[in-house]
């Protein structure tokens, strides 16, 4: 570096600690090395976010939040903005990966026990985020004010109506006049653009400090700290500068490619991503056939439904989302990662995942009975998750822990379990089929002798 | 590639549920960079809707610009009058009248693709029958008891009901040719086919400069992807 360069960074390091943060956080932050692919999601979580905010910027330079123009001005920027189209497809599939991701990686965080001590409080940021995103989620799908804006909201709102004596009153507050309307509109816009934002970056910093005191867990779950080397840098930790940044980028660029395809190719993505009824402004006399909420909120959502009365429904909806925060507390098994943990832990949480699915897809469905019947069992299965927990993880039998961190991801040769010696048996056979034969004779044709495939 | 691109296109566009009646709509062949069929499908929405349903949400110039013609061109396709070539496109009709006249004001016709589907829409259009009992003559199948008297009926000629008993009841399961056309029926589907894909231009003007970026930036991000890939490989390789 040339010395104008370092006298300036000294100039600048007497005023403000630069090189010291950049040091903290990334070159001296020492990572556990055997991070997978389930630990990306943190960083895309970052990715997305900056994208809503810059694309959401400009879409606000453009947009009226008012029921009278909010409509056509979605179109207008759809329309006659320059590459008006662009944004706003950046930030409605923004906003669904957005939950893709972070249900990636809250999944993440259940599998390999990253919520249990001392991340609790890294746990806890994080529930508040997730909360967060749906308030921001819920009120930016009404700024469009298309069919399902209007009515999703009207339905959603009402929930409060359930709640004993102030309830009413409490609706006709949040909306600011008694149905959804321009007050509502105007409110939602505000809270959308700077309030929640606002508050999702406080708590995202919240968020990175923690992680940053604590450290971040791994795929064995073992605490690198514990074992340091002489100088103390922990022995199975890497610099997440280069390595983790060099490793996130080549993740982002994967991720922005599938962003990419969607945003050109299936922005609606067949209703899921933009459903097809908000096509048709708001009418608040005419309510559509199928109420239903974005494909993010259907798992909750199909629990209020699977609960015979309003009130409870309300309740049973609040608690699916309270009973995440108690994680810590629920789960008393000291062990953290699902690779030493009992059959018995892996089963159940199979079957909280399955239930989770299974709610988000019956959330998307006209109520039948059927539907009603399969939402009601896979509800029990999701509160059964978190209440039978605590019973069977203080006496759950574990695997022994060990001392330094293993692979990444562990082959498929040592895994015990009848389920992976299938699969290992499929790909033998599959490896000797014809037609993998010659798809890989293709490609070496391809790609030249020397691609080692 | 380009014929996939369009594959992928029309399947998001045509996989709209079908609202209403229970009847299975008809596919429609949705084809938005035809660009010959979306003019004519310009030319009969001039002649047989633009009379009472307006497209607001477009200028007549964008049309002109994406389909490649002058304003004198333009304005023999769409017979625009008084309008001048960068308004956005209005019924002839006032919504005092069309309400005196049909009872409802009839629907902006923009997003209508987008909120219904290419298929809804064609099925709709072919979907009107010979039924004494409504104000105009005729009923139809796919949107039941709808106020629109059935404009294409000269081209198509009119259409009867079959009926079939369903649980002791006498029910629509289809309709037959009462009477020719000027049409012939595959004309007339083309025809209808033609006016869907101007529909589902007018939906989303954009898709005709969307779809075709996409591959360079997808191919741009994928080189982009590969470059990181090499310089993790780079940095990773003294991690064991």
């Amino acid at each position: 570096m040339s010395e104008k360069g370092m006298s300036f960074r000294e100039w600048l390091d007497e005023r403000l600690p630069v090189t010291k943060f950049f040091e903290d956080q990334l070159l001296k932050y020492y990572a556990p090395k055997n991070f997978n692919f389930l630990y990306f999601f943190g960083s895309l979580a970052l990715l997305v976010l900056v994208n809503q905010i810059v694309t959401g910027i400009v879409l606000a330079m453009h947009y009226k939040p008012s029921a009278e123009l909010a409509f056509d001005s979605v179109e207008y920027i759809m329309r006659d903005v320059d590459w008006g189209w662009l944004l706003r497809y950046l930030h409605s599939t923004g906003a669904s990966l957005f939950f893709v991701v972070i249900y990636m990686h809250m999944f993440r965080a259940i599998f390999y026990g990253s919520f249990k001590k001392p991340r609790e409080l890294l746990w806890l940021f994080g529930m508040v985020i997730f909360v967060l995103l749906m308030a921001e989620a819920f009120m930016g799908y009404l700024l469009p004010w298309g069919q399902m804006s209007y009515w999703g909201a009207q339905v959603i709102i009402s929930l409060f109506g359930a709640i004993p004596v102030i309830g009413e009153d409490l609706a006709t507050w949040i909306r600011g006049d008694y149905v959804i309307a321009d007050a509502t509109l105007n409110r939602f816009f505000a809270l959308h653009v700077i309030a929640v934002p606002l508050a999702i970056l406080g708590l995202v910093v919240l968020h990175l400090a923690a992680l940053r005191t604590t450290g971040s867990n791994n795929p064995d779950g073992i605490e690198i700290k514990k074992n340091r080397d002489l100088v103390g840098i922990p022995k199975d930790g890497i610099p997440f500068h280069p390595y983790y940044t060099v490793k996130d980028l080549y993740v982002a660029g994967l991720f922005l490619t599938i962003f990419a395809w969607i945003v050109f190719y299936s922005p609606e993505m067949g209703g899921l991503f933009l459903e097809h009824p908000n096509f048709d402004p708001a009418d608040p006399m005419k309510t559509p056939e199928h109420i239903q909420p974005v494909w993010y909120f259907t798992p909750f959502y199909s629990i209020l439904r699977a609960i015979p009365s309003k009130l409870g429904g309300v309740v049973a909806m609040g608690a699916s989302i309270v009973v995440l925060f108690l994680l810590p507390w629920l789960d008393r098994c000291p062990v953290k990662s699902i690779r030493y943990r009992s059959p018995l832990f892996k089963i159940a949480l199979t079957f909280f995942v399955v239930s989770f699915l299974g709610l988000g897809v019956l959330g998307t469905k006209p109520v039948t009975e059927t539907y009603t019947l399969m939402a009601r069992i896979f509800s029990v299965i999701y509160f059964a998750f978190f209440l039978l927990l605590p019973v069977f993880s203080s006496v759950e039998i574990t695997k022994p822990v060990p001392e330094r961190l293993t692979e990444p991801v562990i082959p498929l040769a040592k895994r015990e379990g009848f389920q992976w010696r299938l699969i290992e048996d499929g790909i033998r056979a599959l490896e000797h089929s014809p037609f993998l034969a010659g798809i890989k004779q293709l490609l070496s044709k391809l790609l030249g002798k020397n691609s080692g495939i | 590639m380009k014929k996939a691109l369009t594959i992928l296109l029309l399947c998001s566009i045509s996989v709209v549920a079908s609202a209403g009646s229970g009847i299975k709509l008809e596919h429609a062949d949705a084809d938005v960079f035809d660009e010959l069929s979306v003019i004519r499908g310009a030319g009969y929405f001039a002649n047989y809707c633009l009379g009472c349903h307006g497209l607001k949400q477009i200028r007549y110039s964008r049309i002109g610009k994406d389909l490649k013609m002058n304003e004198t061109q333009l304005r023999e396709l769409i017979q625009f009058g008084d309008a001048r070539i960068h308004e956005t496109i209005q019924a002839a009709m006032t919504p005092g009248s069309a309400i005196s006249a049909f009872g409802v004001s009839p629907p902006d016709l923009s997003l209508v693709v987008r909120s219904r589907g290419a298929d809804w829409v064609y099925s709709y259009l072919k979907g009107f029958y010979d039924d004494p009992k409504r104000p105009f003559g005729v009923n139809n199948i796919v949107a039941p008891n709808v106020a629109m008297p059935n404009v294409l009926w000269e081209l198509q000629g009119r259409q009867e009901p079959e009926f079939e008993a369903v649980d002791g009841k006498q029910e629509i399961v289809g309709l037959k040719a009462a009477t020719h056309g000027r049409m012939k029926p595959r004309e007339f589907d083309g025809a209808i086919n033609d006016l869907v894909n101007f529909l589902a231009y007018v939906g989303e003007p954009s898709v005709l400069h969307r779809v075709p970026l996409g591959k360079y930036v997808i191919a741009f991000l994928l080189f982009l992807t590969y470059l990181f890939y090499r310089l993790k490989k780079e940095y990773w390789k003294d991690i064991d």
